[in-house]
């Protein structure tokens, strides 16, 4: 018979010889029980982010079984969904778009204090979009798992964490047991040959991915972008890559930690500082696919190809170089319903399209580097009368930061409204939102009907391409406008 | 949750593919801190009009469709957000089971935790139910078929194994994790 110890330590051993992705790492590093035929497995969660819209109910479903969070220490709240995007009065009262956006941020203030979770408010120097300020406060580290119930939670596998979005009732699991029943999802590795050329940016990169494999390409997978385009992008670009995994459908989106990672984390408030920092570093340089690791399925696409994209339609997935022609079908299936909603004809082109409304910001485009974009193409120029401009930055370091850069007199000077730190417009919860028949041009992730208002007509692009509009009053490709 | 073992139905259907949770409830319904109103906000945008009288044109709003129980929808349905308002809302106008050739993850997952059944049927089914709406069926979680009571023709769909027990016997999974406790403190213990 064999010692179990030993035989225990074979298994390690054999598992260790198997080459690896990035993503079995992760996931077999959080298996507090594997699957069974009776159970999917029982994984481990790091790091809970919380705000007001998914987390009301599951801290009453707490209340209503008398149990405590097991680990607010492993719990990060803050508030940007209902949250208003213009400052306080001079008595200090935010102007909430009604009184139900007030109770719900009122809920959580309530919730946090009576379950002992940290939480970065309207009044924190840290507030902003949940996934702006997990990577920002150093919270999003490699390999841990993070969970949300926030559908964009996939942003934080650019720093080679396994992140996903869940519903409610699992933030109440998580809460409750800081564990999730889950079933393992299958990988795809997205190789990304080539390099962007100058005036393309990530959210190109992914806008043109999801045109490739469609919105339901992902379904049950989670992405590892690799390749030389990937590793050639920033920290924000990263973000912004995986942000948008999931209207592929994937569940999480991963980038494999780098020095690039590194130097963006050093030093951040929740980093591991001193002697944890370096051995945690040493760790994290094991975070990649092993050479020979087998994925279950692989997507290539030549990032050197990719043009300044912008979606034509009702779906992510509707998306075209910016001088392509609205094309009547996609993946098989007809176009018509959604360009009957958008009222473009297939066959024709959107450049010069008159637009109404420009938003800069939300989790997809709203770090600084974005603003930086966008301000680049604002400099020395006005916003085309008519044209409504809204920046909105991901958090309140962001605003700071720019500010500290001028990048706001650039945006106040062309006309565009510099906000505070919120979804707004992405989402339309705050009172930000596009008129009905209303056509923007808006560097968030959803071009849904009725996303940004009831009637909201969007195009997706980049923020330079967004910017480029709002200069022009029309769709137009932001590398002819020269200058600048 | 309560127990779901078979159901039968006449459906409502909604063909068109790629139904987003945005649509299902919209975002502006998303403020609330409890689960009140959802049913009645559900696809808001198309079973209401501008003054926020009830559509008479949407079939979600017309006898029999408004009291199905079984919702048939285009390829893709729920695809984007998380919020677990969609099930709610579903649930809330009265619907157990949505059938389409293809169900988002994280809706089902959400979907399979209030009680209400994803079923994904192969396209050819899935094409006669679209083209009947209203036409009964039922749905046995037991046997994990749904049947057309028309021609009897039935079909299998797949369901992960522990929602299924789960559904079965009205257990909640929040009730499984909690019994894990031990697991949990020895995983801490040794990896975190
Ligand atoms: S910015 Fe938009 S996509 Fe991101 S978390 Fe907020 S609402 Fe969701």
């Amino acid at each position: 018979m064999t010692h179990p110890s030993s035989s225990a330590d074979q298994a390690g051993h054999a598992a260790s010889q198997r080459p690896q992705t990035l993503f079995e790492k992760i996931w077999q590093q959080h298996e507090v029980k594997a699957a069974t035929a009776d159970h999917p497995a029982v994984l481990y969660i790091d790091l809970h982010l919380i705000h007001e819209v998914t987390s009301p109910q599951a801290f009453d479903e707490l209340r209503k079984r008398g149990l405590p969070v097991r680990r607010p220490d492993r719990c990060v709240a803050t508030m940007d969904h209902s949250t208003p995007s213009l400052p306080a009065d001079a008595e200090g009262d935010f102007p909430f778009v009604d009184d139900l956006a007030r109770q719900q941020v009122r809920k959580l203030e309530e919730n946090c204090r009576d379950f002992g979770i940290e939480l970065f408010d309207l009044d924190s120097e840290h507030q902003g979009i949940v996934h702006v300020i997990g990577p920002e406060l150093g919270a999003t580290q490699p390999g841990k798992t993070i969970v949300c119930g926030d559908s964009h939670t996939s942003t934080h596998g650019a720093f080679g964490a396994l992140a996903f979005g869940i519903g409610t009732s699992e933030v109440g699991h998580v809460m409750a047991t800081q564990c999730l029943l889950q079933h393992r999802p299958k990988t795809t590795a997205i190789e990304m040959t080539g390099r962007l050329q100058p005036g393309v940016s990530a959210k190109d990169l992914i806008l043109a991915l999801i045109a490739q494999i469609g919105v339901g390409g992902g379904t049950g997978q989670v992405f590892e972008y690799r390749g030389e385009a990937v590793r050639a992008l920033s920290m924000d670009e990263r973000m912004t890559l995986c942000n948008m995994s999931i209207e592929a459908g994937a569940r999480a989106g991963l980038v494999a930690p780098d020095e690039k990672t590194f130097a963006y984390l050093k030093g951040r408030p929740m980093a591991p500082q001193g002697e944890a920092w370096d051995q945690a570093v040493a760790r994290w340089r094991d975070l990649v696919s092993d050479e020979g690791a087998v994925f279950d399925r692989v997507v290539t696409l030549d990032a050197s190809k990719v043009q300044p994209m912008i979606t034509f339609g009702t779906h992510p997935g509707m998306g075209m170089a910016i001088d392509d022609a609205v094309p009547a079908e996609i993946h098989g299936e007809s176009t018509a319903k959604a360009l009957d909603y958008m009222k473009f004809e297939a066959g024709e082109s959107l450049l010069g399209k008159k637009v109404d409304v420009v938003f800069i910001g939300s989790c997809t485009n709203s770090r600084i580097n974005d603003l930086r974009e966008a301000a680049a193409v604002f400099r020395d120029r006005k916003v085309a009368p008519g044209v409504r401009t809204l920046v909105v930055p991901g958090s309140k370091k962001i605003k700071t930061m720019a500010e500290a850069e001028g990048l706001d007199q650039i945006f106040r000077a062309a006309g565009a409204e510099w906000r505070e730190a919120s979804c707004s417009m992405c989402i339309a919860m705050n009172g930000d939102q596009v008129g009905p028949g209303q056509l923007a041009v808006s560097t968030s992730n959803r071009n849904f009907e009725g996303r940004q208002g009831k009637g909201s007509r969007t195009l997706l692009a980049g923020p330079a391409t967004a910017a480029a509009a709002a200069v022009t009053g029309v769709v137009c490709d932001a590398r002819r406008l020269g200058g600048n | 949750m309560e127990v779901f073992q078979r159901i039968s139905s006449h459906t409502a259907v909604l063909e068109q593919a790629n139904i987003d949770t945005d649509q299902i409830i919209p975002a502006r319904f998303l403020k609330i801190t409890d689960k009140q109103g959802l049913g009645e906000n559900a696809f808001y945008d198309w079973r209401y009009d501008e003054k926020g009288e009830l559509n008479p044109d949407c079939r979600l709003n017309q006898a029999p469709f408004n009291t199905a129980q079984v919702l048939v929808a285009g390829d893709n349905f729920a695809c984007g957000s998380s919020r677990e308002h969609a099930p709610w809302a579903l649930l809330g106008m009265g619907f157990r089971a949505v059938v389409s050739t293809r169900i988002a993850d994280i809706f089902s997952n959400n979907a399979l935790k209030n009680g209400l059944l994803p079923v994904v049927v192969p396209a050819a089914f899935h094409a006669k139910l679209i083209a009947a709406p209203g036409t009964s069926v039922s749905i046995d979680l037991e046997s994990q078929t749904i049947t057309l009571a028309e021609d009897g023709e039935s079909v299998g769909f797949s369901i992960d194994s522990f929602a299924r027990y789960c559904m079965l016997h009205g257990i909640d999974h929040l009730d499984f994790l909690l019994q894990q406790e031990a697991a949990i403190q020895a995983y801490e213990e040794t990896a975190v």
